[in-house]
């Protein structure tokens, strides 16, 4: 059975396209209200227990401009699965997997660190790799490579330490 | 034996008891410099690798790494410093003891090195007073050693107990304490201190 027919018979009734890029790893396509159902059906009916990475991509100056992917693989069938939504709002609204597969927790920080992606309920969407009150998504097109005053959230802090009574130095 | 040439300024400020006095001081800061350790990245190995028995950085007094920054006086940056980091850096910096002496140990620490990015200090003298800085990526340990080395003949030539004693009395102890005042760390500025002074001038204007 190639993955292609276990696809067929775990997603039957849910609205999806199929595409097979270049690679070969079968790929769906799917709107917002659809990615629920079709992750839950991947998860049980499609054997896939691992979720690869969830990320996202800025494809400015196309329409729409983010899409968001996720790729799983099945350890037992050996084959994995991608599956891809676009979105066109700038805060892309995607619903989370983290009940499914838990470990996409910290894919999804990331992607909305590095995207500005929020995931619906997520329910500990913090950046992961950024500092907390960081404004920008290094990741996204018009953020320039040397970034947008890197050193702002410092200089905030060296004030606060130097006005109120921080080791002088 | 030695010229009948009159002394210079200095030297008349100093005396025999004071120049004699900062040698001692100044031989026994060089010979225990002990390391604060900021291992970032991969120079972190090379500066293990230092501390270790292969190139023994015991032969020069500096071996005596501390993992707390109360009983360190030589920081060696080694490896990569993100903005996210440096707040945690600067806080170790000064809650070191003085006098207190930085290492820029390879490129990334140096001047950022291929790391032209948002999230990367390009150098840690924007936030440090670095004295010697070791290119290379990441340095063998030898070229470390050099630098503490290099590091050692900066701390002969300074001044200690003549500072002392040319700091007048009623400036340099604290009232009622008995205490001295901390003498301002003799490392070279911050890249930042002087846009922070220039902010501060503008401010005031």
């Amino acid at each position: 059975m190639t993955v292609m027919e276990r696809l067929a018979t775990a997603l039957a009734g849910i609205a999806h396209e199929v595409e097979t890029p270049a690679d070969g790893t079968p790929c769906l396509r799917v709107a917002h209200d659809g990615v629920r159902p079709l992750m839950q059906a991947l998860k049980t009916g499609g054997g896939f227990e691992t979720n690869t990475f969830v990320t996202a991509v800025d494809r400015e100056p196309a329409e729409p401009r983010f899409e968001v992917v996720w790729e799983f693989l099945s350890v037992k069938h050996n084959d994995r699965v991608r599956v891809r939504m676009l979105s066109n709002d700038e805060y892309p609204k995607v619903p989370t997997i983290i009940d499914l597969w838990p470990g996409a927790a910290f894919f999804e920080r990331e992607c909305y660190d590095m995207f500005g992606v929020r995931f619906e309920g997520h329910a500990n969407l913090r950046r992961l790799l950024m500092p907390q009150a960081y404004e920008h998504h290094p990741l996204r097109k018009e953020f320039p490579h040397q970034g947008i005053e890197p050193d702002k959230l410092y200089r905030e802090w060296d004030r606060k330490r130097r006005t109120q009574g921080g080791q002088p130095s | 034996m030695g010229s009948l040439k009159p002394a210079d300024a200095n030297q008349n400020k100093g005396g025999f008891l004071a120049t004699r006095a900062d040698a001692l001081v100044n031989w026994g800061r060089k010979n225990s410099l002990w390391p604060m350790p900021l291992g970032l990245s991969c120079c972190g190995i090379e500066m293990m690798s230092m501390l270790g028995p292969r190139f023994d950085l015991a032969r020069f007094g500096a071996e005596a790494a501390r993992f707390t920054p109360r009983q360190c006086d030589l920081m060696i940056v080694a490896g990569t410093l993100t903005w996210k980091m440096a707040e945690a850096a600067r806080t170790i910096y000064d809650q070191m003891p003085e006098p207190k002496w930085v290492i820029a140990m390879g490129v990334c620490s140096s001047s950022g090195g291929m790391y032209d990015s948002y999230s990367v200090v390009q150098g840690v003298d924007m936030i440090l007073p670095v004295d010697v800085y070791v290119p290379g990526c990441p340095p063998r340990p030898d070229a470390v050693i050099d630098a503490i080395l290099k590091l050692q003949t900066r701390i002969e030539r300074e001044t200690p107990v003549r500072d002392l004693l040319a700091t007048p009395v009623t400036e340099g102890w604290e009232e009622g304490t008995g205490r001295f005042k901390r003498q301002p760390n003799k490392s070279n500025p911050t890249r930042r201190d002087g846009e922070v002074a220039e902010a501060e001038v503008e401010a005031a204007q």
